[in-house]
């Protein structure tokens, strides 16, 4: 496997690191007075999502990581693995476990496209779309007129996320939810 | 980074406000009769400086700085001289680094650290806030930041000092590790970190001799007179009161030359043309070097050397 020097260092790159994948988002090159150098990295673990900041000496070199991030539509889950399919045409499916999957799980819908991570071509971490339709399966019945009012209610989704939506929202509807704040939206149109 | 490859960093007027800021300093100069004078940037040699790696060129390297010919110069009876010069320091990339960039160095013959260090607080009051800057003596700065005096504990300190600041930032590494148990690599780095710590404009005096560089030794050998300015947590500038003794500075350069061995970097011979400037006669001076695109890059507020240069390393 190839390796990166310090100074191949930029925001982006995969490496490996306490043999954990990990992508570097900062780089700084520190040379204090007339002393020798040394870089302060911060890196985002790929399987936890946890950030490290690792001192490394200029010239060091560490391991680059197989990473690949691509884009899969969800398919199924056999109660075990959760089932994606490559878009590329390929049909090639990959199985992704509940730890790789995560906190998603709340958000997996069947032909929605989600971003998968791929180390030594195994998933380790799955992200939703930022946006997503859902259908409200259960939510109390709301009240009628009250629509500026900004009340709120819990609504279960077909995912079985609960968020919170307006009181104008009703059972049945499609609505759209923004993933990473688990937020209403907006109702879906059409 | 550009939106096509082939275009410059910032805008027009970020180019006026650099060429003002040349015109500037060379109007500062010519004012005190300091004469401009250019050197070579394609030496025969390259530094003994363990923590510089002149780049390789034409059978010999890219200057690191103008120091040497410059102080040839002073030798030859030039009387005060300054130089707006390229300098080259390899695997200096950063948001602070450009292993090619412009120094501002110069000398005066007759002035001592402080004299030069008024010339300078001078020079950059009209650029930058806070001028006069403070004066922090090596010792007090290691003293206020980390409750530590270098010269009265043992190396080991310091080590535990670093790792400690490191934790306490959250940053993992092993100081004594990283410096493989180099014990002046981890007093350079505390004194980085240290530095980092100032935001006012402060000049650091007196360094411990072991980090002398070109710098004469106080009477006494318990300091050198050398500084550094730092604004904002970014070095500007390093100065000297000039080391004027051949045999002194040839036993630094050895030193250099060990420490490079022991740090497995590739051998620099020493700058025999520079000490037989030196037994010739250095006239007592200070000398400074300091770096122009860091000064437009605090003037500016800009995050990076990128923002202040048309074409940084990464857009070449």
């Amino acid at each position: 496997m190839a390796s990166y020097s310090t100074n191949e260092f930029r925001s982006g790159l995969k490496v490996l690191l306490d043999g954990e994948p990990c992508a570097i988002m900062e780089n700084e090159f520190v040379k204090p007075g007339k002393g020798q150098a040394f870089n302060r990295v911060r890196l985002r673990n790929l399987k936890t999502g946890r950030m490290w900041e690792r001192t490394f000496k200029s010239g060091e070199s560490i391991e680059a990581a197989d990473v690949m991030e691509l884009d899969m539509e969800y398919l199924y889950t056999d109660g075990e693995f959760y089932h994606f399919m490559k878009t590329d045409g390929s049909f090639e499916q990959v199985a992704a476990s509940a730890s790789a999957v995560g906190d998603t799980k709340e958000w997996l819908k069947e032909q929605e496209s989600y971003q998968i991570v791929l180390w030594n071509e195994d998933p380790i971490s799955v992200t939703a779309p930022n946006f997503i339709e859902l259908e409200v399966v259960q939510t109390d019945p709301g009240i009628k007129g009250d629509t500026a009012q900004g009340g709120s209610k819990p609504a279960t989704l077909s995912t079985g996320a609960v968020v919170k939506v307006p009181l104008f929202v009703n059972q049945g509807e499609i609505i759209r939810v923004d993933t990473r704040s688990s937020e209403y939206q907006s109702r879906a149109k059409g | 980074m550009a939106e096509h490859p082939w275009a410059p960093g910032g805008d027009r007027a970020g180019w006026q406000r650099r060429a003002e800021l040349f015109a500037y300093l060379r109007r500062f100069f010519a004012e005190r009769g300091v004469l401009e004078v250019d050197t070579p940037v394609l030496g025969r040699l390259g530094v003994t400086d363990p923590a510089l790696e002149a780049p390789a060129a034409e059978g010999g390297a890219l200057q690191t700085s103008p120091e040497y010919f410059m102080k040839r110069l002073l030798a030859a009876g030039s009387g005060p001289i300054y130089q707006l010069a390229r300098a080259f320091r390899s695997g200096e990339v950063g948001r602070r680094h450009n292993p090619e960039f412009l120094l501002l160095e110069w000398y005066r013959p007759g002035f001592d650290d402080e004299a030069l260090r008024r010339e300078m607080d001078d020079l950059l009051a009209p650029l930058l806030p806070g001028f006069p800057a403070q004066r922090l003596p090596f010792d007090a700065l290691l003293k206020q930041v980390f409750g530590l005096a270098w010269r009265e504990v043992p190396a080991s300190a310091w080590a535990e000092a670093l790792a400690a600041h490191w934790a306490a930032l959250g940053r993992e590494g092993d100081p004594l590790a990283l410096a493989e148990g180099d014990a002046l690599t981890v007093l350079e780095w505390l004194y980085g970190e240290a530095s980092e710590t100032l935001q006012a404009p402060t000049f650091i005096t007196d360094f411990p001799p072991a980090l002398a560089s070109l710098a004469a030794l106080r009477p006494g050998g318990e300091t050198a007179a050398r500084f550094e300015l730092v604004v904002a947590g970014v070095e500007l500038a390093n100065g000297f009161e000039e080391l004027g003794c051949a045999e002194t500075q040839r036993d630094r350069f050895e030193a250099d030359r060990a420490r490079r061995r022991q740090l497995g970097k590739p051998d620099v011979p020493v700058d025999e043309a520079l000490l037989a400037a030196l037994e010739a006669g250095l006239p007592p001076c200070a000398g400074v070097a300091l770096g122009v695109d860091r000064v437009l890059m605090l003037m500016t507020g800009a995050a990076g050397l990128d923002e202040v240069m048309p074409f940084s390393w990464a857009r070449r």
